[in-house]
This record gives structure tokens, sequence and C-alpha cells, in this order.
């Protein structure tokens, strides 16, 4: 498309590069790449453009070179004489992460150095010092290297439009991982604020594979006032050598359920033992620190084996990171903390425990193994359970990784979009009409009507309440000649503190001490990490779980501290704690029916398995592609249902809570669920295929999508997952503060609970702008109510119900996961009933006390 | 699990307190028949709108939200007298700016009935322009009223061998882990000496009862909380709640 506009060639290019670039280029050896030139020739014509390429591409390079030349060839930036007009940023870059911000800055100012090119590049994070970013604010670098919060901050400043007026270009690095967040939303906001101060402003977006480019090509670029879709140019790169995965093999029993894959740890441990440095891959934390602990049990070499998560203290995570990019670990335990292009040396095999869950993901953690495109890399898939090995093996068949399954951008919210306006707001005043017409150009809002806009504005100004009576204490007010501007200083600091959408669960610190029972009246110990608060408030002092590769005692919590100390029986006792789980995407789920109804592929299953699927086939059925099996059988005095729609865990979740409601409305009695990626179980007390024999009960019914209707919003309103999301929705709005880590404590009465906001917002104004922001939230990612609609659709008229005397093979694995899963739904109640009787049956035996005292 | 018996629990709870029979109801107002009086605590009326004032733009129905749930109990026990034991105003200037509609709501209930303002430390003057009594501390027989605690746990033993006390200000609220499931609930807690009210008003928060600010006001073995469910009251002793403290909890752990 734009080779015809511009008429130059690679060879042009490389003529018109100026010296000290070719030179550099001569002294490496190096010939700078066909992409990485024809970006900067589509770059130099103006053009803005995405890059896909696969790691190890040179893709950093590509996305600076444009900056790198611009600013080199222009003598009045370089050679500015003290007391000159001073030039404001250049070159804007965006990362997700403050590590990969300050792994580019040590990789670009190699080049910049050698070449002298006499380009200044720093880092602005949130740990950068005060005097620094004074200083940056008044004399600006040419390169600025950044993350999404800090940009917000800097179009919030009063200073904003001088401190970009020079601004060229904005760098986004991992784009793909940006864009489907909260963060992306707010990112993409910002970057309309920045084209409304440059309007030549050209971006350069740096991405993996994605299964739709198209999204990312919008999202970099303007979209039209008339609803008109713009879209950047591409340049793709082609993957390199394609990567060699296999399936591990083990003559090991493998387990029916469970994650842990300890049976595989023999193999696991070979497979190190043959290759220089190793990358494990697991989907949780809980999940690493057990595998660590395997693995050392069966480190008879003593192999340097370490472990990386997110969870573990900065200082212990930079220790591996240190040895790693050293060559001097034979293999380290990591979560998704390692799964951005972070480069840390030599790794020549990628080991994932565990099924993958999603293709883009497992590209990526594949992409770690050879950092170089022409040789394959090297990679184990460890199938902890049977249902993963049907799910590792359809990821191989479908050619796995050449798919892409990242999830859709989707609409902006609304609470972010209050966040934007407010900040908008302490920048400089705004016109309503101005600022809607640069919020639309935002790709993710380029639907947002005027109406909602307006609303959304009310809600900033005075909490958009029917009821009005706080226009007194408005945060924006309209002006004479009709801008909104901030009411005073003391709001634009508070938008300061509160600004940003990353909203952390409580985490406490954990401590190590040796003052064992003594509860949280101990000083002092190293600190080993930190925890979500839900977990550690569910432990007693005496419990034991697995952390930092160590087993350890609960001894207690003081303020934002959690006491522990080392335990003397290494079996922990709390099998593990919440952290980052994901679930199976739509299309491996596909692949997975797929395989179940083509018996012919089961020929590449290890043995087990695919007698497993027989037994299947013989004692029950296993379900074409587009039917829904449903189970029924008696077990242990109870009734249980098994359904297989293989729609991953929080879909069967939702599933679960709704159709238990809809059972109880039936009178089936039912008392319980548990669901996993691939099924979902209920049991009650009465017989559910003698019910529908008796016609008191039809699938058909029990499934129609109405469900999603009445049902989900009832259920909803009482689910504490609800609660969660209005509180994230709540603060990155700015109804309630955002915590601090420390000064939580500190002003007890003077905040709300989000909760009690949630109770009172929900019975006064069902409708108001945030708790439909919570619902669409919820919608999209938290119960995948999208998903489960889909899969209603598909199964209208396949649902097909085995009515049986026993349990089948197929419902094993799930049927083992009952009972290690707490007991859902809603009995709190009864909890709170069965503790008062337990008060009663003592009070029956010791007298009352408080009675008589 | 055995099931239980609903029907036979009483729906409020009853406490017996320095010989006094009181009643306390899921919505955390506690009633006194001998002496046919409610006492509510730290209603913080206005809160939300002192929220909005510093820029934090909260609902404003939580004043409407406690008046009538106030309203609520009021009809339920029909009292011949209110106390209201404290930080009834979330600020001391709150009841002058109260909207009107709230104002009159407040006063058909107070110009109908004895209404007694106990001072706290949020509203440390009567609210102005709504009649009633206003006191810092009460006496009424062998119970004292009053905001904020008065003793330490030691002293109070000898200073009630006279009276016992009757306080807010803490908000407490209890957590009790089931099966997996942890439960936070507001609630009344007490000892033979001394009985701590729930926080009435809609955007009051709870502390737990195991956090230092409780610690030496209540006899830990002799503790008892009183914990707000949906449509009535609970009755726990204090070692069977989740706490820093509760050395009896491990065997409730599943």
């Amino acid at each position: 498309m734009s080779k015809q506009e511009n008429p130059r060639t690679v060879e042009d290019v490389i003529s018109s590069l100026p010296d000290q670039f070719n030179k550099w280029f001569g002294q490496k050896g190096w010939s700078p790449r066909a992409h990485q030139l024809e970006l900067l020739m589509e770059a130099e014509a103006g053009n803005s453009m995405l890059l896909i390429a696969p790691t190890g591409a040179g893709k950093t390079l590509a996305g600076f070179l444009p900056s790198l030349v611009s600013i080199s060839s222009n003598s009045l930036r370089t050679t500015r004489k003290p007391g000159s007009a001073k030039y404001g940023i250049h070159t804007l870059y965006i990362s997700p992460l403050k590590a990969l911000a300050v792994d580019i800055e040590r990789n670009l100012s190699v080049p910049v150095r050698e070449m002298k090119l006499g380009v200044n590049i720093e880092t602005r994070t949130g740990d950068t010092p005060q005097h620094k970013r004074q200083r940056q604010k008044l004399n600006p670098p040419d390169i600025l290297l950044t993350t999404p919060e800090q940009l917000a901050l800097l179009i919030a400043a009063k200073d904003a439009k001088r401190f970009f007026e020079d601004l060229e270009y904005v760098i986004f690095d991992e784009l793909h991982s940006l864009v489907t967040s909260k963060r992306g939303q707010m990112l993409c906001l910002a970057l309309a604020r920045l084209r409304s101060f440059c309007p030549k402003l050209k971006t350069i977006g740096l991405s993996a594979t994605v299964a739709e480019p198209d999204e990312l090509r919008q999202w970099l670029v303007g979209q039209g006032p008339y609803g008109e879709i713009h879209m950047c140019g591409l340049i793709k790169v082609e993957g390199g050598a394609r990567p060699q995965i296999n399936i591990l093999k083990s003559n090991k029993h493998v387990p029916w359920s469970g994650h842990s894959a300890r049976y595989a740890i023999g193999d696991v441990y070979q497979a190190i033992r043959q290759h220089q440095t190793t990358l494990l891959f697991v989907n949780t934390r809980s999940q690493a620190e057990l595998l660590f602990k395997e693995l050392w049990k069966v480190n008879d070499m003593a192999l340097p084996i370490a472990l990386h998560h997110g969870s573990l203290d900065v200082s212990q995570r930079r220790k591996v990171e240190e040895a790693m990019a050293d060559n001097a670990l034979a293999a380290i335990v990591a979560t998704s903390t390692l799964d951005l292009g972070i480069d840390w040396g030599d790794v020549d095999l990628v080991i994932h425990i565990g099924a993958p869950k999603g293709a883009s993901r497992l590209a990526q953690r594949i992409g770690r193994s050879n950092h170089r495109m022409d040789e394959p890399s090297k990679a184990i898939l460890v199938p902890a359970n049977r249902f993963e090995i049907l799910e590792c093996q359809a990821a191989l068949d479908a050619n796995y990784l050449g798919h892409q399954d990242t999830p859709p951008i989707g609409e902006g919210s609304l609470d972010v979009l209050a966040q934007h306006v407010l900040g908008s707001a302490c920048g400089a005043p705004f016109f309503e009409g101005v600022l809607y017409g640069e919020i639309i150009s935002a790709a993710p809002y380029a639907n947002l009507s005027r109406k909602q806009f307006q609303r959304v504005v009310e809600f900033v100004a005075t909490g958009g309440y029917a009821l009005k009576t706080y226009e007194q204490y408005a945060k924006i007010r309209q002006t004479e000649d009709g801008s909104w501007r901030v009411s005073n200083g003391k709001i634009a600091q508070q938008y300061r503190l509160n600004a940003g959408t990353i909203i952390e669960a409580p985490m406490l610190q954990v401590r190590l001490t040796r003052h064992r029972g003594k509860g949280a009246n101990v000083r002092g110990g190293p600190i080993l990490g930190k925890i979500e608060e839900g977990f550690l408030e569910s432990l007693t002092p005496g419990d034991t779980f697995l952390f930092s590769g160590k087993t350890l005692r609960f001894e207690g919590i003081r303020e934002n501290i959690c006491y522990v100390t080392n335990a003397t029986n290494t079996n922990a006792k709390i099998p593990s704690y919440v952290g980052g789980r994901f679930p199976l995407s739509t299309f491996l789920a596909e692949q997975v029916r797929a395989m179940l109804a083509d018996p012919s592929t089961w020929q590449r299953l290890p043995e087990q398995v695919s007698e497993w699927l027989e037994m299947q086939k013989i004692s029950s059925l296993l379900p074409e592609r587009n039917q829904l099996l449903v189970e029924t059988f008696p077990r242990d005095g109870n009734f249980y249902m098994i359904i297989y729609p293989f729609e991953g865990r929080l879909a069967h979740q939702t599933l679960g809570m709704l159709l238990t409601r809809r059972l109880e409305r039936a009178r089936a009695r039912p008392l319980g669920f548990v669901a996993t990626d691939y099924a979902l179980a209920i049991w009650g007390l009465r017989d559910l295929a003698q019910m529908m024999k008796q016609g008191e009960l039809s699938l058909g019914r029990l499934f129609d999508e109405d469900m999603l209707g009445d049902d989900l919003e009832e259920w909803l309103a009482e689910s504490f997952l609800l609660k969660r999301t209005f509180r994230q929705c709540a603060t990155i709005a700015g109804l309630i503060e955002k915590r601090h880590p420390g000064k939580e404590k500190s002003g007890r009465q003077m905040t709300v609970s989000s909760d009690l906001i949630y109770d009172v917002l929900r019975s006064h104004e069902p409708d108001h702008l945030l708790l439909q922001a919570t619902r669409d939230d919820a919608a999209k990612g938290l119960l995948d109510i999208r998903r489960l609609g889909d899969m209603l659709r598909r199964i209208k008229t396949g649902i097909v119900h085995q009515d049986l005397e026993r349990i089948s093979p197929l419902a094993i694995p799930i049927m083992l996961e009952i009972g290690k899963e707490p007991i859902a739904g809603e009995a709190q109640e009864l909890l709170l009933a069965e503790a008062a009787e337990e008060l009663m049956n003592e009070a029956e035996e010791y007298g009352d006390r408080l009675g008589s005292g | 699990m055995e099931a239980v018996k609903f029907e036979e629990l009483p729906v409020y709870g009853k406490i017996n307190f320095q010989g006094e029979q009181f009643f306390c109801d899921h919505d955390g107002a506690m009633f006194w028949p001998d002496e046919n009086c409610l006492i509510v605590s730290d209603l913080h009326l206005e809160k939300g709108a002192a929220m909005a004032s510093r820029g934090y733009l909260v609902p404003p129905y939580d004043t409407g939200e406690t008046l009538q749930k106030l309203a609520g109990c009021i009809d339920r026990w029909r009292p011949g007298s209110v106390i209201c034991l404290g930080d009834s105003f979330h600020r001391d200037d709150s009841a002058i700016g109260l909207p009107d509609q709230y104002r009159s709501q407040l006063l058909e209930m107070i110009q109908t009935r004895k209404w007694i303002w106990i001072t706290g430390n949020h509203d440390p003057a009567a609210p102005q322009g709504l009649g009633g009594d206003c006191h810092d501390e009460l006496t009424v027989g062998s119970v004292q009223f009053r905001h904020e605690q008065k003793y330490s746990q030691i002293k109070a033993d000898l200073f009630t061998s006279m009276y016992g006390e009757v306080s807010g200000h803490l908000h407490p609220c209890a957590i009790i882990h089931r099966r997996g499931k942890k439960l936070r609930r507001r609630c009344f807690a007490g000892d033979p000496q001394r009985l701590i009210m729930p926080a009435f008003g809609a955007f009051t928060g709870g502390l737990d009862v195991h956090d230092p600010a409780f610690s030496g006001l209540l006899d830990k073995d002799n503790m008892r909380v009183w914990m707000l469910g949906k449509n009535r009251v609970y009755e726990i002793s204090g070692n069977q709640l989740s706490g820093p403290d509760s050395r009896k909890s491990q065997m409730h752990k599943c």
C-alpha cells in the first residue's frame, strides 16, 4: 500500500542512513535487516507502523532506528549550545514493565555510545527519584522510556502540552500484552491526548504475533470522527525455525486429576541434566513452589536450580536474574513474571508443566529458548493429568504455535474514561465537545456515544447521582465560557495519588523470624516476599504452607506484616494459595472436543489415556463436537450430574452457580458443585434422572439461554465477585481512595468500605454508571459470560443425557476434585448458625457463664 | 454436620448483662424492655457528604438509609426513649447542613419520644436544632452509657462492682472461618462488665475484635459476641472466632 506512495528502495534507505550507522553495522559485521529498513522507510514517510515479529528478530532496534536516525540527523538537537532554546522529548517509549524499560535503556545505550550519536536516553518510572523527575521536566532527554502509569501522570500535568510539543515518535513495546487490559485503554486515551498536542505524531507498535493484527493497527492511530476505521501500516516478520515441541513420555501412571505433575519429576530432572539451562514454566505460584521443592528432593547432583515468581522479594528475584544472565543456573522454575520479552542467558530448553491453556502464552514462553531466529526452540510439555494430555496433544495437532488466541481488545471501560476525564481537566480546562472528539479517536472508545460521555463527565463532576446534593463538592465545574475546570488544586493532587489502573489485591509482607509460638509479637527477620491478605487471613497459627521454596509455619499477622518460622515438618498442611490461574482458551477447548469425537486421533495418545476413552465409549458416551454430554448417576447416597462443556473453569463456575439456583427452584435440592476447566459436577439429594423421567425436570429448559437474564442478574447481585469488581472500578474511577502500601490502617473512620457503597448504590441507583461498568467487567472477564452464552447457543439442540448406574470413566477426574474445594454456594448464614449452635451445646455443658457472671 | 433447627433458635439475641435483660437485633440496635429504651450507636449521619467534601463522591444515600433503618427499629420495638451512643453525626457541623428531608424525618422520631444524645469524638457537642437531651455519659440503674470505653479491663473489674458499661466507638466486627469460608460481620462484643455496640450507620465499617484497639478492654476468657446476620443475631463465644488469639480456632478449621 504505502510502497506506491513511497518510491524509495531498500538501497536508497541504506545509502541515506547517516554515516555512523553504516559504519557501525560494518564494524559489527552486520547488515540491517529488511524489516528494520522497511520500518525506517515508512516512518520517514510519515507513517505509523505495527511491527509483528518473533523474539530475536531485532524488534527493539527496528523500533528505535527511525528515532535514532532522526535525532542524530538534527544537528540542532545534538549540538545545542547552552542558553539556546531547549528541545522537548523527541521519542517516547512505553513498556508494560519497569524492568523492561530499564533493560532497554541498557541495551540501547550501547549502540548509541558506539556510534557517538549524542542521543540522550532516560527512564522515568515509579522508582525515579523526585529530583530527577523535576530535572527531566526542565531538561527533557531525547528519548524517554516509561510506563503507561507515568504517561498518564505526565499528560495530566499543567505543562504537558509544552513538555510534549516536539514529540515525533511513540514506541509501544509488547503492545499485544498492553492492549487487552484497562491499562491499554488508559494508554490509548493518553495517546489520543498526545495526538492532540502533536497532530503529526507517528506511532510504532512492537508486538508478538496476535490473532487480529488489525485491532492493533487501529489502536495505534486516530479513528475518524464519522466512525471511519483507520489503520496504520503493518510489517510482519515470519517466525524462524519451527520449534520442536514434544509431550513428555512417561512410563509412570498419569494421575486422574491434580496439577502437580509429581509423577514426572524423575523424567523432568533427567531433561534438566541433559541441557545447559532449562526454564520450567508453571501456571500458578503454588505449582512453582511445589515443583521447586520436588526437584530439590531428587537433586542428587546438587544442580543449581532456582525459583522465580512475582510474589518473591525483589532482591531475591534480582539475584536469580543475575545468576541466570551469568549462565550460572541449570534450571529456573518460573511463573508468568518471566513471560515478557526480557532476555536472560542461554536457555536451551523450555519445559512447560501443566497444559498450556492458551496458544499465545505457550508461544511466548517457548520463545524464551534459543533466542536466535535461525535455530529451532526446544520445548517439552508435561501434562499433569489425563485431560491435560488431551489438551497438550490437541495443541500440537493443530499446529498450535501458529495459531493465536489473544483475547479481543473490546470496548473501553467507563471507569477508565472517568479517570482520564479528570486527568484531562487537571492538565488544562476542556470543552466537552472537543474532548469527546479526542476520546472517540481512541479505538477502544470509537463507539462511545456523546450521551454516555456526558454521563461520565457528570460522574466526574458530582458523582452522577439522581439525588443532587453534591453540587457544592463538585470536582470539576463548568465555567462561563463553557469549559470544564478542576475545582481546586487539592483535586489535582488527589488525582495524582490515585491515578493508574492496576488495583492490586492487598498483599502482606512475609517475614521470617526465629521466634516460634509468640504470635506476631516479634521483630525483624528477612523479608521473603508478599502474599495475598485473603490467603494469610485464612490461616491459624501453626499452619504450614509452601512459599519461597521453603515450608513455613504461620505465626501471626501484625499490621501489614505476616510472621513465619521455618517449619520442622516439611509437609505443608495448607496445600496452596491463589494466584494466576488461566482458563482454557476457546480454541483449545474446541480442539479437545474434536479429539474426543474422533477416535482415529487417539492413537497418538499414550495407551493409558486411549484406553480410558475407550472405556468411556463403552460404558457411557463420547459427545460429538457440538453436543453437550450430561451424565447422571447415584453415589454414596447423593445424586450426581456431570456436565462436560470444556469451556474453562470460569465459565463452568458461573454455569454451576446458575444451574444450582435453577435446580433449587425445581426442588431438586442441590448441595453443591465443583468446576474444572473441562467439566462441571453438581450433586444433590434428589435423583435428577428420575425427575426427568417424571417430567419434573427438562434438560432443555435447565440449559436454556434465558438463565443469562434474570437468574444471572439475581446471582450477580449477591456475588462477592461483583463486589470485588466494583471495588476495582470505584478505585479506578476515583470514587474511593487507592490503597497505598503501609497506609491502610491510617484512616479507618475516614474511609468507607466499597462493599457498603456497593450495597447502598445498588438499592438506590441500580443503573448508576459505576454499576454498569462493574457489570460490563464481570461479564467480560470474571465470569466468562460471553463464552457461556456462546456455549448455550451452540448446544441448544445437542444435549445428550446418559442415565448411568455408576460413575463413568470420564467423570473420575472431576469426582476427585469434590471435597478439595471449599463448599460452594451462599450458605453463609448456615455457617453462622452452625457456630452459634456449637456455642449452645457448649453452654449446656458448662452453664451460661456470662449470664451467671 | 447436623441440620440447624432454626425454629428453636431465638431471632433476637438475648443478652443478660448486669442482671438486666437486653435484646439485640440484626440491625445493630439494642432494646432494654425494663426501661422501654432503645440504644443505637455510631450512626455517623452525613458521612457520605463528609467524604464528598474531601473529593470522594460516594453515593449520597447513606443518611437516608441509616434513618430508614432507625425508623424500622423504632417501629419494631416501640421504645419510650432512644439513646444515641455518640458519633451520631460524622462531623460536628453535619447537623447544620442536614438536607431538609432528613431533618424532618429525624425530627419526627425525636419529637414523639424521649431522645438522648450522648456525645462522641465526631460530635463533641449536641447536634444543633434538633432537640433532645445531650450528655457526655448517662447512668441508668447499674448501667452507664458512654461513647468511648472509660477503663481498661482490670480497672473496669473494680469499677463495675458498681456499674456495667455500654459503649460504642470501636465499631466491633467478628470473623469466623468455616470450611474455607471467611465470614465477617458487625457484632455486639461483650464480657460480664462491658458491652460494646456495633456501628449502626450505613457507611460505617467494622474493626475486628482482635484488633489491638480492643486489647485490655474485654476479658478474653469470658468474651462473647453477637454477630449480625441477615435476619437474626448469632451468639458466638470469643474462642470460636478466628483471630490471632483464638486458642481454640484450630479445631474449627476443616
